[in-house]
């Protein structure tokens, strides 16, 4: 069973055991508008929590996607690299951008569960 | 930003109620609250402008009127020429053309559109220089000239292929205008001034109209399912995709007009040997660069990959290590040609078509190409 949790930074992290899927919120791709890049970590770096992992671009703008949580970057979305428009589309489901491996499970402690990520972006 | 961009202190155009009631995403510019784009998004505002017809608040520019004291048009356009390298004198009646204040260094204080409205000339400048701009008029011209911004009035552009068709219905004398006529026409019964011309790289009208009916025009022209309200990050990409400078980024005090590759805008009467030549600020150093040439030069960049490159981006001529030879001042994505564009200025020795560079972006070195502009054919009515 999987339990999905959000950062302050509007990422979103489905956790299944020890594997995250990582991805940008609905509420974030609204705010960016039309994505039309997105720049994904190479498969086998770990990342430090807070790091930047990812980019995503909009016609105007390019953000930083960070690292929620530490780990190693098991898996990327070659799909969404393909088609950035995807984010727009189904941002919290075929958008997603990586798997990490969670190297601390402390650090969740850290994140919101969607009623608080709800309450943040209200 | 500036300080006082402050969202308090931020003006507003005549437009603005309009802007919020169509949902406008609103961001400072240039000291105004404006819409950077509506529900609609960048992407749909910019491809709709290209197949339809887009309308803009461009209000936040400058429009200046300069009468001349004597009666005489030709005055106010000999005295004009003290300040741009434009053959001003040439401008017919009903005519406007692209122009530049330079400074002494022979940079550019700002770029412009003057008109030839019969008994005066009518500019318009960019927001962030208006003022400044007005300043420079009156220091310079206001023994041959009365200077006069006419903050009274809104300016809105029309663009896209359906522009005519839609002005046509409040404007029976604009399909007959060409690219860069101006002169004041009723549009709706409203005394306007109306150009065709425009910064999308597209047919299309700017109109300038009393602030106090600014609203109801604006609606009227809303009222035609062709056209959509178009916010400023569309009217970026548009005018990134025509080849087209913004100032303070493609040019400013540090570029001239030679460097910045609008050679065009200057014509022959104002170069060396010319009835006019020179005779405006910094005429010694452009004139030079005309004749021997500048060292660097504005180009076009198209990006091999699909990763944006964006202003401030160095630019290297090899894949790894050297030092920068140039700066991207433009860039995105361009949502017509479905790929990234760029502009930015690189050695004249690196300056030819099909050349070669990189650009760094998040410390990767990304190959690009010199190319052609504007990147998507503009389809003005000459």
């Amino acid at each position: 069973m999987t339990t999905t949790l959000y950062t302050s930074d509007h990422e979103w992290l489905a956790i299944d055991g020890d594997v995250a899927t990582v991805g940008i919120t609905d509420y974030a791709q609204q705010q960016l508008g039309d994505v039309v890049f997105v720049e994904l970590p190479k498969v086998g770096r770990t990342l430090k929590k807070a790091e930047a992992a990812a980019v995503v671009e909009s016609v105007k703008a390019a953000s930083d996607v960070y690292a929620p949580i530490s780990g190693e970057v098991l898996e990327t979305n070659a799909e969404v690299a393909g088609e950035p428009a995807l984010v727009n589309s189904d941002a919290q489901g075929k958008a997603w951008f990586f798997k990490i491996r969670i190297a601390d499970k402390n650090e969740l402690g850290g994140l919101m569960d969607e009623a608080a990520y709800k309450a943040h972006t209200a | 930003m500036l300080a006082s961009d402050d969202k308090n202190s931020l003006k507003r155009t005549p437009l603005h109620d309009l802007h919020v009631s169509l949902g406008g995403k609103m961001v400072p510019f240039a000291g105004y609250d404006m819409p950077v784009q509506y529900p609609a998004g960048v992407l749909k505002e910019h491809l709709h402008t290209r197949a339809s017809a887009g309308l803009f608040d461009v209000s936040h520019m400058g429009q200046i009127a300069l009468r001349p004291k004597s009666g005489k048009v030709e005055d106010a356009a000999r005295a004009l020429e003290r300040l741009v390298p434009q053959d001003i004198v040439a401008i017919a009646p009903g005519r406007q053309r692209y122009a530049q204040f330079t400074n002494p260094d022979g940079g550019i204080l700002d770029d412009l559109m003057v008109a030839n409205f019969g008994d005066h000339l009518f500019l318009v400048v960019n927001a962030a220089c208006k003022d400044a701009d007005e300043a420079h008029l009156r220091a310079n011209l206001a023994d041959v000239c009365v200077i006069e911004q006419l903050s009274d009035r809104a300016l809105i552009a029309l663009q896209g292929p359906k522009a005519e068709a839609a002005l046509a219905k409040l404007c029976a004398e604009a399909p007959a205008m060409k690219f860069m006529d101006a002169g004041p026409h009723r549009v709706a019964g409203l005394a306007c001034f109306v150009s065709r011309s425009g910064y999308t790289g597209e047919d299309g009208f700017e109109i300038s109209v009393p602030a106090s009916d600014a609203e109801a025009l604006a609606r009227k022209l809303l009222e035609n399912p062709d056209v959509m309200p178009i916010g400023l990050g569309a009217r970026d990409s548009l005018r990134l995709e025509a080849g087209l400078c913004l100032y303070g980024h493609d040019i400013d005090t540090a570029t001239t007009p030679v460097e910045a590759a609008l050679e065009w805008s200057v014509q022959k009467s104002r170069r060396t040997g010319g009835t006019r030549a020179g005779g405006f600020p910094g005429a010694e150093k452009i004139l030079a660069h005309f004749d021997n040439g500048a060292s660097r030069r504005r180009v076009g960049l198209l990006a091999q990959g699909r990763a944006p490159v964006r202003e401030g981006a160095l630019l290297f001529a090899g894949e790894a290590g050297g030092d920068p030879i140039g700066q991207v001042t433009s860039g995105g994505f361009g949502p017509s040609l479905g790929a990234p564009v760029a502009m930015g200025y690189v050695p004249a020795s690196s300056s030819a078509l099909d050349t070669k560079l990189f650009a760094e972006v998040r410390g990767q070195r990304l190959p690009l190409t010199v190319a052609a502009m504007p990147f998507v054919k503009n389809t003005y009515k000459r």
